[in-house]
């Protein structure tokens, strides 16, 4: 059902997939900026389907609205060379998630089907997620006495019961795709190539942060839509490899060496300093 | 015959907890200007974590979404295991190398690392969000074990096991144990080894942990050799609160040291700042090539350049002279004043990496508010209280009874 439902979705614009590979891809959204008109669809539509208080702002040019622990995605507004361009963000679903790699609990979790979720029950409110996640996506709830980390799920929960993530559902414009990640990284190339004057040839989350589950479309540099260009292209969790590596090398060497130098000095220096 | 035996064990019993609630009442003076100062302080902190578990993290705290980490976890925790490194190094010295004339101070520097730990990685509950959870990594609700934090979760509370075992002989001697004390002194080389290799790995886990906020931190003190530096500075971190912290426990506890250990004193001050010495040449010179190969010249001409200037050759270079010139002219006054140099040293270089440097471009920069200071002095004094108490009772500082003398 759920296979079926999941093809069906992407139906008209992507090849049929065989079932077994479809379980196993990780699924993404790619979001088309020369699609998006900024009507906050996809905030309303988010805060409906997580219970998160309205939006009560709007997309303003030259003011840079967050996503915090009420709002999970939010549409920014950039004055851009070829003028106004509206922005999504929320959460980059990392294909190797740095907030995933950092939390000592399993609580930041990448899925196999590809959100990133978080999961209440493990989480111990450290932050370290959101110490370590180059997009500051995590949030946290400071005033609350039982404090949840906040984020974009993708709709995780929705796409189990076979359905949309609801800001994909809703968009107006077409301006949000949902599929898997290698089908929308076709339909973003295909994009570019037939309409070269209208983007900017590049997708950004293709290898950003050694890739993520959010594909971006532009129409002009990604810089210029407040996007951190600079960021690496491998994934963050490979920033901390060589550490971690080196431990088991550590805790079997450590000690041996230790024994030996405490044999090697034992009883070297006179008795006669040790009165006790 | 059962019940001969039993009942002078039940009152054996018994007398040992009247000792124990007899040890439990306070000694000495109550008006001292510590008592005087740290007892608000204490009052006042403990006000203010009720607060903050009445009506969270934000309510005593500056930290923001875009700073998640602030005084609680850059000074307490970062710092305070930093300056707890001198028990890994004294016991290195003392069990490994068998540098014999060190071991006066084992178990003051020992408990000193074990309260630390208890009570500065104790403070990272206050900081934990939801702390009912922090068994989950330990009960496997959840091993991240890609996690440099599962590393150094696990290392503190393994840690502070060695530790207690190390220190657990004073304890001992103080309860009367005699058959514990043997076994628990025939535990020590194990612990210390132990010790010594968790010590190693944690020490520079907490600079891995800052390895994935790559773009966060200040280039000019984000390397990939955080690690390595984090470790290689807990040596005279550790060593100079050795040194600070003995210089004053000789004085408020002078009743309790002997003759000989006082002369000795100086001589195993002189032993620790050439130690100092050593490992503060090597962290300089590190530093040096990282910064060479960072190729970074055009920061240093930025404010953020003069204040790492500062950092490496006012708190590293400078205590280096200092601690060489002193141990050569045996100049212990010298040797003190290096080792605070020192310790604000590293206070200033790991609050560089964990709070002032990181999100330094930030449009809004967090500062840390009062509360979040009164909670961490509050903490430190907790700490300075218990150690008080713990010098005061147990041989520590003080000979051991003349019974276990010969077991070690």
């Amino acid at each position: 059902m759920g296979v079926t439902g999941a093809t069906f979705v992407f139906g008209k614009e992507a090849p049929a997939r065989p079932a077994n590979e479809e379980v196993t891809e990780f699924k993404a959204i790619l979001y088309d900026s020369t699609k998006c008109i900024g009507c906050q669809t996809c905030e309303f539509s988010c805060a409906e389907a997580h219970n998160l208080p309205e939006p009560e702002d709007f997309p303003e040019m030259g003011v840079v609205r967050k996503t915090d622990e009420n709002r999970r995605t939010v549409v920014n507004s950039y004055d851009t060379s070829i003028g106004e361009v509206y922005v999504k963000r929320q959460c980059m679903h990392c294909n190797d998630p740095a907030c995933g790699a950092a939390c000592l609990t399993q609580a930041m979790h990448k899925t196999k089907e590809g959100p990133v979720i978080w999961r209440e029950d493990k989480c111990m409110g450290c932050r370290y997620c959101m110490v370590s996640c180059p997009f500051d996506v995590p949030k946290f709830e400071y005033d609350s006495p039982n404090p949840k980390i906040t984020k974009c799920n993708m709709c995780f929960e929705r796409q189990e019961e076979g359905k949309l993530p609801a800001c994909v559902e809703n968009c107006p414009g077409e301006a949000l795709l949902f599929g898997t990640r290698r089908e929308l990284i076709a339909e973003a190339r295909r994009r570019i190539s037939e309409n070269p004057d209208v983007y900017y040839d590049h997708i950004y989350g293709e290898t950003e942060a050694g890739g993520t589950s959010f594909l971006y479309l532009s129409p002009v540099p990604f810089e210029e839509i407040g996007f951190n260009t600079g960021i690496q292209k491998a994934s963050y969790p490979s920033l901390t490899k060589g550490f971690l590596y080196s431990v088991p090398a550590v805790f079997v060497l450590w000690p041996m060496m230790l024994l030996g130098i405490q044999d090697a000095t034992k009883d070297k220096q006179p008795k006669t300093e040790d009165h006790e | 015959m059962n019940n001969t035996i039993s009942v002078p064990l039940s009152e054996e019993k018994k007398s040992r907890w009247k000792f124990f609630l007899g040890e439990l009442k306070p000694k000495g003076k109550m008006f001292t200007w510590f008592n005087v100062i740290s007892i608000p302080i204490m009052l006042l902190g403990l006000g203010l974590i009720v607060i903050r578990f009445w009506k969270g993290i934000g309510s005593i705290t500056n930290l923001t979404q875009e700073v998640p980490w602030g005084l609680w976890i850059g000074f307490d925790v970062v710092t305070g295991v930093a300056f707890a490194g001198g028990a890994y190094v004294v016991t290195f010295m003392v069990y490994i190398l068998n540098m014999k004339s060190y071991r006066s101070i084992v178990r003051v520097t020992v408990l000193n690392g074990f309260l630390a730990y208890v009570f500065y990685a104790g403070a990272l509950l206050l900081d934990l969000g939801r702390p009912w959870n922090v068994i989950n990594p330990i009960i496997g609700n959840g091993f991240g074990t890609s996690s440099v934090l599962f590393l150094v979760a696990w290392h503190f509370l393994l840690y502070m096991l060695a530790e207690l075992i190390e220190f657990s002989p004073a304890i001992a001697e103080w309860l009367g144990a005699k058959r514990a004390c043997k076994i628990l002194s025939g535990m020590t080389l194990a612990a210390v080894i132990f010790g010594i290799t968790l010590s190693t790995l944690h020490q520079s886990g907490l600079g891995a942990l800052y390895l994935m906020a790559k773009e966060k931190i200040h280039t000019l003190w984000y390397s990939e050799f955080i690690p390595i530096l984090f470790f290689v500075s807990s040596i005279f971190a550790g060593l100079s609160m050795v040194i600070f912290e003995g210089s004053i426990t000789h004085k408020v506890f002078s009743d309790q040291i002997s003759e000989k250990n006082h002369e000795q004193h100086h001589k195993i001050l002189r032993g620790l700042s050439k130690v100092c010495t050593g490992a503060l040449f090597a962290y300089f010179f590190l530093q040096v090539l990282v910064f060479v190969h960072s190729k970074n010249w055009d920061y240093l001409s930025t404010p953020m350049g003069y204040w790492y200037l500062t950092e490496m050759l006012g708190f590293v270079l400078l205590p280096m002279l200092l601690f060489y010139y002193s141990y050569r002219n045996n100049n212990i006054t010298l040797i003190k004043v290096a080792s605070v140099i020192t310790m604000l040293g590293v206070i200033v270089n790991r609050l560089n990496v964990t709070v002032i440097g990181f999100r330094w471009d930030a449009a809004v920069h967090y500062v840390p508010s009062w509360m979040e200071i009164v909670v961490t002095m509050a903490v430190i004094f907790t700490e300075i209280w218990i150690f008080r108490w713990v010098i005061n009772r147990l041989p520590v500082l003080r000979e051991s009874p003349s019974w276990a003398k010969n077991m070690h």
